[in-house]
């Protein structure tokens, strides 16, 4: 018995030993963490000795673990707030940010909805509940069923900040736990509106999008995000504790040279335009 | 006795002693990991009442009460923690998790309640081996498998069926809720009535009452204390789960007595919002502060449940006035 767990405990330690000699962490944003990891393999791939461990939970999660110091990298999918650039100050770590790659946020129509082009006013109002009838906007006289993300998702942050001028969303904006579900009840509910990232849509369509109302209406896609005219997109970041040194600065920037960057763009993520990966190198 | 049997015995004494020490330690380690978490849950709710900065953002009173957020606007009851003026208005998520249950127990109580007497009073001993283990096999369905079949098939049934606003709405997660919690009243219902002593069935019968008249005359009465245990703790799961209405009820924290709007409950907003809050936030605590009134809640319930259902045992022994 007394040599069981003896033995039992060695092994613990030992695992933790092995785990955390020369391991990376990686983690955050669910937007990202699917990008993560495919990098983390095709790093490991290229450098059999490299251990990089992948996991997701959320920007807020990714960012808690930085400040906790309980992750080398940290992905997030918005800036860190005043509160937790305040909090890193107090822990004494220093977030130094890189963004990795380009997010287009689409807004997504039942495929039988007439509408196909919104602009900015009319999307805060119908996400502020301004505008509650799709007739105010050139489709069917019914009622505009909004769909959003949870409220602490960088997503709803960012839609919130770009488009409704960090008004408040509608009581009656129903909010669910991932992109993939705004996709599924937007497929499913011909009075639905959504948003969410463009990697993700199956069987809705994407809405065109103008700032103005006499601007261009752009429907996104990899090019349109890519070279800035479509009109929501943001960066998604990598946060360090202190500038990155050794195998952490190898890896970031593999990660944002033209090999990393064409990893991206396969798994339908957009890559940085080659200038602004240049410039985000850590030299 | 000679030697061996002396050793064995002494032998399986030490086991005894060893394996009656390791269960002890077990049934206190559970009870101290729940005090344990209780504390930890309310310690992270404290700030609430302390911290002057957390304050200024929300306090008990800013919870409960309208609040006019706006000058010049009307006074409302909000829940947007993540704004530029963040309004935690727990009785909007208040109503939520109230209308939800509600469905759930008006759909579950006649259901699982019936089912417990139709297994116990008329169906034959066959009959009685398929229903209940089927019945109780349902518990055993993960929650978030209800939820996803309640967000992918039930919604569009029941909006194709009544012709529904908002897909996802209280009825739809009450039912799937209902579901769940279908087999914790049958089982403690049914529990209660096969244990109803026989001496009582028989002593109606020789007074000349038929099958009905016992069943809902002497042995439902008898049994009513264990009938509640089954509902109470049914109310205390509606209340606590959270996989099913995060999926099923979208989540919109509406104030109205509309049973198909959407609506937000309690333990979704834990769910959905703990793992992105700032760490240490006003938003941090209130959401522990919903975890300790959680906590609070489903203790209440379930120990009146057992409460209950201790009565229901004394009743039998004929210790009951």
């Amino acid at each position: 018995m007394k040599n069981l767990l003896i033995t039992m405990m060695l092994i613990l330690f030992g695992a933790a030993n092995l785990m955390s000699g020369s391991a990376v962490t990686i983690k955050g944003s669910d937007t990202l963490v699917r990008l993560g990891q495919r990098w983390a393999e095709e790093y490991m791939k290229n450098n059999p000795e490299a251990v990089i461990q992948v996991s997701g939970g959320g920007s807020g999660t990714g960012i808690a673990a930085l400040l906790n110091g309980s992750t080398d990298v940290c992905e997030a999918s918005r800036d860190m707030k005043e509160k937790e650039y305040k909090l890193a100050e107090k822990k004494g770590i220093k977030p130094y940010r890189v963004s990795v790659a380009l997010d287009g946020i689409a807004v997504f129509l039942n495929e039988s909805n007439k509408v196909k082009n919104l602009n900015f006013a009319q999307l805060k109002g119908i996400y502020t509940g301004a505008i509650t009838n799709w007739k105010e906007v050139g489709g069917n006289d019914t009622r505009i069923i909004i769909y959003g993300r949870e409220n602490n998702s960088g997503t709803y942050s960012f839609f919130k900040k770009q488009v409704l001028n960090k008004e408040d969303y509608s009581d009656y904006t129903q909010t669910l736990p991932g992109t993939a579900a705004v996709v599924n009840a937007v497929s499913k509910d011909k009075n639905g509106i959504g948003y969410g990232g463009i990697a993700w849509a199956k069987g809705v369509k994407f809405a065109a999008v103008a700032k103005n109302e006499d601007g261009k209406y752009v429907i996104p896609s990899l090019e349109t995000v890519s070279n800035g005219s479509y009109p929501i997109s943001r960066d998604l970041y990598w946060f360090f504790n202190g500038k990155p040194e050794g195998e952490l600065k190898k890896l970031v920037n593999w990660v944002l040279s033209e090999e990393g960057q064409k990893v991206a763009e396969e798994i339908d993520y957009v890559p940085l335009s080659k200038e602004r990966a240049k410039a985000s190198l850590v030299k | 006795m000679n030697m061996k049997e002396l050793k064995f015995k002494q032998k399986s004494r030490l086991w005894e002693f060893l394996g009656e020490k390791f269960i002890a330690v077990n049934a206190f380690v559970a009870l101290i990991a729940i005090i344990l978490i209780f504390i930890f849950i309310f310690k992270e709710a404290v700030p609430i009442f302390t911290d002057p900065e957390i304050r200024e953002e929300v306090t008990l009173g800013k919870m409960v009460f309208k609040q006019e957020f706006y000058e010049g606007r009307d006074a409302k009851w909000s829940w947007q923690p993540n704004s530029e003026v963040p309004k935690y208005s727990l009785f909007a998520l208040f109503i939520g998790t109230l209308k939800a249950a509600i469905i759930a127990m008006l759909f579950a109580i006649p259901l699982g309640i019936g089912a417990a007497i139709y297994s116990s009073e008329f169906a034959g001993k066959r009959m009685r081996e398929i229903i209940k283990p089927v019945i109780e096999l349902l518990a055993g369905i993960p929650s978030v498998v209800l939820g996803f079949f309640a967000l992918i098939v039930l919604a569009t049934f029941l909006q194709n069926l009544f012709g529904l606003t908002f897909r996802l709405n209280a009825l739809n997660a009450g039912i799937a809720l209902g579901i769940a919690i279908i087999p914790i009243i049958f089982t403690v219902a049914e529990d209660a009535m096969t244990s109803v002593p026989r001496s009582l069935r028989e002593a109606a019968t020789a007074l000349g009452a038929n099958q009905w008249q016992v069943s809902l005359t002497v042995v439902l009465p008898a049994a009513l204390p264990g009938l509640s245990a089954g509902v109470v703790l049914g109310f205390g799961r509606a209340i606590g789960e959270t996989m099913i209405v995060l999926l099923a009820s979208g989540n919109a924290a509406i104030i109205s007595a509309n049973f198909v709007d959407s609506v937000r409950t309690f333990s979704a907003t834990i769910a959905a919002e703990l793992a992105e809050v700032v760490f240490g936030s006003g938003h941090y605590s209130v959401l522990f502060f919903i975890g300790s009134l959680l906590f609070v809640f489903t203790f209440i319930i379930n120990f009146s449940g057992d409460m209950l259902l201790t009565r229901i045992k004394s009743r039998f022994q004929g210790k009951m006035n």
